[in-house]
C-alpha cells in the first residue's frame, strides 16, 4: 500500500488564539441542547413491546375458551432452572372436554428461578404456554413471587388458534376417522 | 428594636448570616443547574423526580418545580449534611478540617462588596446597594478572593497522599498563574473612569454609573470600548475559579486524585460552595464592569427606563426605592445568571487543558498580552482625557 502523506498545516493565528474551536463547539453543544431529547420517561411512558418479546410465561386458552394446558409436563422437563412444578389430573367424565383427557390439577411457575428463555413455549405440542409481554413482576415474599395456575390464565388470556386439533380430533372420531 | 439595628456588630451579624443563607441555597441552585444544563448538552432531560409528597398536589407549580429538579436541590444539602463525614487515619488532622472552612470565608467575604443593584434618589442619582458599600470595591474582591488558593494548598498537603499532593500544587499554581492577568486586564477600566480632576475610586458601582451615561460613547457598555479586556479577564476568570477549559484541580479529581480526593461529605461540599460563590462572584464584577451592571441595553440606562414608565402609567417604578431596587436586581441577576450558564456551557464543550498548556497560556501569552493591553489603553486614555 502507498504511503499516504498527511499534510499538517500549522496553525493560523486565529486558530492559536483557540477561540473559533470553542465557539464552533459552542455551537455544536448548543444544538444539543435545544433538540428534543427521545428519552422515556418510565414509569409514566411505558416502552413499545415488540412481537416474539419473551417476558413472563403464560398459559392460554383457545377461541372457545376450552384451558389448552394439557399436563404433560414436557415443559417441567425442559426448563433449565426448574422453574415450573406440575400435578396433573383427569378430566372428569361427562364435561364437555372429556375427550382431551388430562389437564392439570396444579401448575406453578416460580418468578424467582424462570429465566425468561422460552424452552416451554418451544417444546409446548398444545401451544399451551406462551411467553407474553409483561417485563416487571415484584412481590414482598417468596410465596407471592410463585404464579399459580389461575394467575397464570389470567395473564395469558386468549390466543388465536391456526389448528383447534381436539376439535377436529373429536369430529374425526364421531365420523369414524375419515383420515 | 431600632437600637439593636444600629449596633454596628449586630448589624455585621446579621449581613453575614444574611450572605450564608442566600449564598448556600444559591450554589446548590448552581450545581443543580449544572447538573440540567450537562444533561440537555448530553440529550437527556437530567434530575427530575425528587418531590416532597404534598407537594406534588399543589396544582400547576409543583409539577413544574419537580421537572426543573428543584427538590433535588433539598434532597443534596441534606444528604451532604447527614452523611457520614470521614476524617481518614493518617491526615494531618487540624489542616485537613481548616481547610474548606478556609476556602469558604474569602468566597463569602467578597460577596458583601459586590453592589446588587441601584435604587434611586430624589434627585434622580443611583444609589447602589451592597452590603458594604467600600471604596476600594474591586481591589477587595481581588485581594480577599486570591486568599482561595491557600485552601487548596493546605487540603493537598494535609490530606498525607500522592494524587491530592499533586492535585493541590497544580490547582495553586495555575491560580496563582492567572491572578496578574486578571488584575492587569482590568486597569484600563479604572483609568477611563478615574478622569484626572474627580475624585478617584475603585468603587464598582461608579464603573456602572460611567455605563449609563448620555451621549454615544457614554452609553456604550465597556465591553465594545475594551474588548480586549473583558476577553483576557473573561479567560483569566474561566482560570481562576478552576472551570474548564481549565480545570485541572477539579477534573483531574476524575483521573487521579485531586484535593478534595479524601474529602467527604460536608467538607466536600463546602469546597464546592466556595467554588459556585467565586463563580456568581466572578461573573457578577464581569457584569459590573464590562456590561454595564443593572442597566438594561447599552444606551438605556435603567434609570432612564424607570423614569419612562412613570412618567407614562404612572406607577411609582421609579420614586419608590424598594421596587426600583428590586427591578435593579431582577436585571443584574438575570445577566449573571447567563453568565453561569456560559461557565456551564463552556465546561461540557471544551476538552482541559494539559498543565503545561495552562501554564504556557497563562505566562507566555496572557502576561505579555495584559502588559500591552494596559500600555495601550493608558497612552489612548491619556491622550483622550488630557
Amino acid at each position: 500500500m502507498a504511503v499516504i502523506q498527511v499534510e499538517r498545516k500549522p496553525l493560523t493565528f486565529a486558530e492559536r488564539t483557540y477561540i473559533p474551536q470553542i465557539l464552533s463547539g459552542l455551537k455544536t453543544t448548543w444544538k444539543h441542547m435545544v433538540a428534543p431529547n427521545v428519552t422515556l420517561q418510565y414509569p409514566e411512558q411505558r416502552p413499545e413491546i415488540p412481537q416474539g418479546y419473551r417476558g413472563v410465561p403464560t398459559l392460554v386458552k383457545d377461541p372457545h375458551g376450552r384451558e389448552k394446558c394439557v399436563s404433560c409436563q414436557l415443559c417441567e422437563f425442559v426448563c433449565p432452572p426448574k422453574a415450573i412444578r406440575i400435578t396433573p389430573g383427569e378430566i372428569p367424565t361427562g364435561t364437555e372436554n372429556r375427550h382431551v383427557e388430562k389437564a392439570p390439577q396444579a401448575f406453578d411457575i416460580d418468578m424467582l428461578r424462570c429465566i425468561y428463555c422460552g424452552f416451554c413455549q418451544e417444546v409446548c405440542p398444545e401451544e399451551a404456554i406462551w411467553l407474553q409481554d409483561v417485563y416487571s413482576t415484584t412481590g414482598y415474599t417468596r410465596e407471592e413471587m410463585v404464579n399459580h395456575k389461575d394467575k397464570l390464565y389470567e395473564l395469558g388470556g386468549t390466543l388465536p388458534d391456526k389448528h383447534f386439533k381436539w376439535d377436529h380430533k373429536k369430529a374425526a372420531e364421531e365420523h369414524g376417522n375419515a383420515h | 428594636m431600632e437600637f439593636l439595628l444600629d449596633h454596628p456588630l449586630i448589624l455585621a451579624v446579621i449581613k453575614g448570616i444574611a450572605v450564608i443563607a442566600v449564598i448556600f441555597p444559591l450554589a446548590g441552585a448552581c450545581s443543580m443547574a449544572e447538573r440540567k444544563v450537562s444533561a440537555w448538552i448530553q440529550g437527556r432531560p437530567g434530575p427530575n423526580r425528587a418531590i416532597p409528597p404534598w407537594f406534588a398536589w399543589v396544582p400547576v407549580l409543583g409539577p413544574l418545580l419537580q421537572k426543573l429538579g428543584a427538590f433535588h436541590l433539598m434532597a443534596d444539602g441534606a444528604k451532604f449534611l447527614f452523611k457520614e463525614d470521614p476524617v481518614p487515619g493518617n491526615v494531618n488532622k487540624f489542616y485537613f478540617i481548616l481547610a474548606p472552612i478556609i476556602a469558604v470565608i474569602p468566597a463569602f467575604t467578597t460577596v458583601t462588596v459586590v453592589p446588587f443593584g441601584a435604587y434611586f434618589d430624589r434627585a434622580g442619582h443611583a444609589i447602589p446597594m451592597a452590603l458594604a458599600h467600600v471604596d476600594i470595591g474591586i481591589l477587595a474582591i481581588f485581594a480577599i478572593g486570591s486568599l482561595g488558593v491557600y485552601s487548596l494548598i493546605l487540603a493537598g498537603w494535609a490530606s498525607n497522599s500522592k494524587y491530592p499532593f499533586l492535585g493541590g500544587v497544580r490547582a495553586s499554581a495555575q491560580l496563582i498563574s492567572y491572578e496578574l492577568s486578571m488584575t492587569l486586564s482590568v486597569i484600563p477600566v479604572f483609568l477611563w473612569i478615574n478622569a484626572p480632576g474627580t475624585t478617584g475610586s475603585l468603587s464598582l458601582a461608579r464603573v456602572v454609573e460611567f455605563q449609563a451615561q448620555p451621549g454615544l460613547w457614554g452609553g456604550l457598555w465597556f465591553l465594545f470600548i475594551m474588548p480586549l479586556s473583558a476577553f483576557i479577564f473573561l479567560t483569566a476568570l474561566f482560570a481562576e475559579t478552576n472551570r474548564q477549559p481549565f480545570d485541572m484541580p477539579e477534573s483531574e479529581a476524575d483521573l487521579v486524585g485531586g484535593f478534595h480526593t479524601e474529602y467527604g461529605a460536608f467538607k466536600w461540599s463546602l469546597f464546592f460552595v466556595a467554588e459556585y460563590a467565586h463563580m456568581i462572584v466572578g461573573s457578577a464584577v464581569f457584569v459590573l464592569l464590562f456590561l454595564g451592571g443593572w442597566n438594561i441595553l447599552p444606551w438605556i440606562p435603567l434609570g432612564g427606563v424607570l423614569h419612562w414608565i412613570e412618567v407614562h402609567t404612572h406607577l411609582p417604578v421609579f420614586s419608590n426605592a424598594i421596587v426600583a431596587g428590586i427591578i435593579s436586581i431582577l436585571v443584574f441577576i438575570t445577566k449573571v445568571c447567563f453568565f453561569i450558564f456560559l461557565f456551564m456551557w463552556v465546561r461540557w464543550t471544551v476538552p482541559r487543558f494539559r498543565y503545561d498548556q495552562v501554564m504556557k497560556i497563562g505566562w507566555q501569552k496572557l502576561l505579555p498580552l495584559s502588559i500591552a493591553n494596559l500600555v495601550f489603553y493608558a497612552i489612548a486614555i491619556a491622550l483622550i482625557q488630557k
